[in-house]
């Protein structure tokens, strides 16, 4: 059977033949998405990283320098037979480079915080800090032709997607200089060039239009997946069943991962859910729940499920256990429905910066010294960035119509003067 | 002046407050809008027991805007249903529980989010009483906070009453006081039409002094905020309070305009509008709404076709520019009607 020309031909096809024949047109194009296997390194029960996607983690880098890390969270299965290793690799460069990201994301999220209380940052402001970990380990196990999509609790991800500080800080306090010229705000930072397709303020969009990233990919015959990602609050959107469905209907190389910091703003998710595992909501799509505190677990995880799209078994659900410290956005508290208590504990036991800085002074990589002057370098950056985006202009006055639709600039508006 | 539309239990107001609408001067008591709001729905909710709150963060965390902050102690946990994020279902689950008895508050978080529920609200819940030929009645009050607020992004700035407009057998409702707050929610929830109360996300702090005693708004009447010669005035929520800044400056130059606070957004009050255009001759409509497709745009229509006669210049729309609204301050200040301009435009349009 030859190759398809595209996916809707296929899908023709597909109807034309009926049920029985379904396995071999999609087997046929599966095949195109097993690559090269690698020197095959220890038996996982998958290949790990397969598809060529990190240049950088070697084989030869690895045997040289690397450590083994344990991930002692074990992972949580549904309809797997066999998860991803419960320990991995690492580098010494790795692990400062996870320290350094990490900790830059939490100091901006924290700069934002104090900008947002002195009226520099208006509107809604969502916070990441306590979530970092996923956003860096995704990124460590994604390449570039990979897609990210999230909702509005973005600044981390945009961050860690090679976004730059000054671009975040400047979108943040609405200049021209921001990476929607200031016309988004917190909630719409967009990366296209690194395809970060944002930014969303209604809950559970990512899901429909991941799906539609991951299908733009199949279509085009591109070796990628799209990561959709929304939390336990927009698990119970309608929406995001209805994605499912249709990424399994068609097998898209969809990762649909759930940032679970177990509140929908106020509500609880044993409140909002009649079932409070998110991996394991739709029978027939597969998933795994991961320590999402652990830099490490999330890595292995996208990975994992990286190769289970590659592969054309299609989506895969990453539910990623995580915590917010501050409220759901900057109206919120965050007290009134959880306890100092219980925030605090979490800062104490799963923080996740505090996982990778006891495995860098544990290993002797870094003096707890060199730490700290490494967080005073990151304050320092990030606050130059914060006060550069500060003196940053204004977007200008005939922003106000551009870029409503493309080539617009013929576009004129009649009214009543004003 | 005793204004058309409060209908009062046994009392006569005399004194305007600042915000234009009446009020006693001695009695009465004063507070903040989204309490005003809360007042209204208690006192339903005691008065008819089939009276019910759905919606995100309403019972425990007593409302993302506080409007039921304590409900869920007083009435519980069911009268107060937290929902999971799902607008779309709770809406459908909330027109299925009017169908057959109970009347329930929908609150949209955001009116923005109420968007996942158009077809709900526009299909199910509009048209049921003339499809089924007059059997089913649906009293649900769909309320939450929508408008452009202090640069909450394109998303956030929904003006939905643009879109619900078309839809035949809804109510829209705006309130723009404390005062019109609480008798049009009571009025919302009494009413059997299916009722969009149209609050806004910037006027839940405005304070006002309101009567002790219960009263109730009539739905259909607009409010005569300040009767004037010169030129009418129509507006609505939160631009009523943008027109009341700029007729300061335009009675310090000399005009006397009229100002109408329309508040029913479906039906007009063409009645009320009516005799307003046959005293001045002049309307200028102001409004949040962008100008393609708004409320001024259906305004402007009505007025033309039955009134034309009585215009001696053409109908002034002052609305939102046809843009998503910009995050960045000076561009969102852009995007809405300011004072200055409401001034530019009557004396435009009195120099007809």
């Amino acid at each position: 059977m030859g190759w398809p020309r595209s996916i809707v031909g296929a899908l023709q096809r597909l109807n034309q033949r009926g049920l029985a024949e379904r396995g071999d047109l999609f087997l046929s194009i599966s095949r195109e998405y097993t690559l090269q296997r690698s020197v095959p390194g220890e038996r996982h029960g998958y290949i790990l990283r397969s598809f060529g996607a990190n240049a950088y983690r070697s084989e030869a880098q690895e045997r040289k320098s690397s450590i083994p890390v344990e991930i002692p969270v074990p992972y949580q299965l549904h309809k797997l037979s066999e998860g991803p290793p419960q320990h991995t690799q690492t580098t010494q460069d790795e692990l400062m480079k996870y320290y350094r990201d990490m900790a830059l994301i939490r100091r901006m999220e924290i700069t934002a915080d104090i900008l947002f209380k002195s009226q520099q940052i208006r509107g809604f402001c969502h916070l990441y800090d306590g979530q970092e970990a996923v956003a860096v380990g995704l990124v460590e196990a994604l390449t570039d032709d990979d897609s990210i999509i999230t909702a509005y609790r973005d600044h981390g991800l945009y961050l860690a997607r090679g976004g730059t500080l000054f671009e975040c800080f400047s979108e943040l306090m609405g200049k021209r200089t921001g990476c929607s010229g200031g016309k988004g705000g917190s909630m719409h930072l967009y990366n296209v060039k690194k395809r970060f397709y944002g930014g969303w303020g209604i809950v559970g969009t990512s899901a429909p239009l991941g799906a539609g990233l991951s299908f733009a990919h199949k279509y085009l015959n591109k070796k990628s997946v799209a990561v959709a990602i929304y939390g336990d609050g927009a698990a119970n959107q309608g929406q995001i069943y209805e994605a499912k469905n249709l990424a399994a209907l068609w097998d898209l190389p969809l990762i649909l991962l759930v940032e679970n910091n177990h509140f929908g703003m106020g509500t609880a998710e044993w409140r909002a859910s009649k079932q409070i595992t998110f991996y394991d909501r739709v029978h027939y799509i597969p998933g795994l729940k991961i320590d999402g505190m652990d830099v490490f677990a999330v890595r292995e995880a996208i990975c994992y499920a990286k190769e289970h799209c590659m592969s054309g078994k299609g989506p895969i659900v990453v539910e990623c256990d995580t915590y917010r410290y501050h409220g759901h956005s900057m109206s919120d508290p965050g007290s009134t429905y959880r306890t100092h208590d219980e925030i605090k504990g979490i800062r104490q036991e799963r923080d996740p910066i505090n996982h990778v800085r006891k495995l860098i002074l544990k290993e002797g990589f870094a003096t707890a010294d060199d730490l700290k002057s490494m967080d005073k370098e990151i304050r320092k950056e990030v606050e130059e960035a914060a006060a550069k985006a500060k003196e940053a202009p204004q977007p200008a006055k005939d922003a106000l119509f551009a870029h409503i639709y493309k080539n617009d600039a013929a576009l004129q508006f009649h009214g009543f003067v004003r | 002046m005793l204004p058309e539309s409060s209908l009062v239990l046994g009392l006569s107001f005399e004194v305007k407050t600042e915000t234009g609408s009446t009020a006693t001067a001695q009695q009465g008591h004063e507070l903040l809008l989204f309490e005003a709001l809360r007042e209204g729905l208690e006192e339903e909710m005691e008065r008819d027991p089939t009276v019910c709150v759905i919606g995100e963060d309403v019972g425990h965390y007593g409302g993302s805007y506080k409007v039921t902050k304590g409900m869920a102690e007083k009435f519980g946990d069911l009268r107060l249903l937290d929902t999971p994020i799902a607008e779309n279902s709770f809406t459908g689950m909330a027109i299925g529980a009017a169908m057959t008895g109970l009347r329930p508050i929908v609150e949209g978080m955001n009116m923005g989010f109420l968007l996942l529920a158009f077809n709900q609200i526009a299909n199910n819940c509009g048209m049921l009483h003339y499809t089924s030929g007059g059997q089913f009645t649906i009293p649900i009050v769909i309320r939450g906070p929508g408008g452009v607020g202090k640069q909450l992004g394109a998303e956030h700035s929904q003006r939905l009453e643009s879109y619900f407009q078309s839809v035949p057998g809804l109510q829209m409702v705006a309130c723009s006081t404390p005062y019109n707050a609480k008798g049009l929610m009571k009025a919302a929830i009494r009413s059997e039409n299916p009722v969009i109360l149209f609050e806004h996300v910037l006027l839940y702090n405005l304070k006002e002094r309101i009567p002790d005693e219960e009263y109730v708004l009539c739905l259909e009447e607009a409010e005569l905020v300040r009767p004037g010669q010169d030129i009418t005035i129509l507006t609505y929520s939160r631009m009523r309070h943008h027109v009341l800044q700029a007729v300061k400056t335009l009675v310090s130059k000399g005009y006397d305009p009229e100002v109408i606070d329309i508040r029913s957004l479906k039906p007009f009050d063409l009645f009320a509008i009516g005799n307003s255009v046959k005293k001045t001759h002049k309307v200028l409509i102001v409004e949040e709404c962008m100008r393609t497709g708004g409320i001024g745009a259906s305004l402007r229509a009505a007025i033309m076709e039955n009134f034309f006669d009585e215009l001696d210049a053409p109908i002034g729309c002052l609305s939102s520019q046809d843009v998503p609204t910009p995050y960045a301050g000076p561009l969102e200040d852009l995007t809405v009607v300011q004072p200055p301009q409401i001034v530019f435009a009557v004396e435009q349009l009195c120099k007809h």
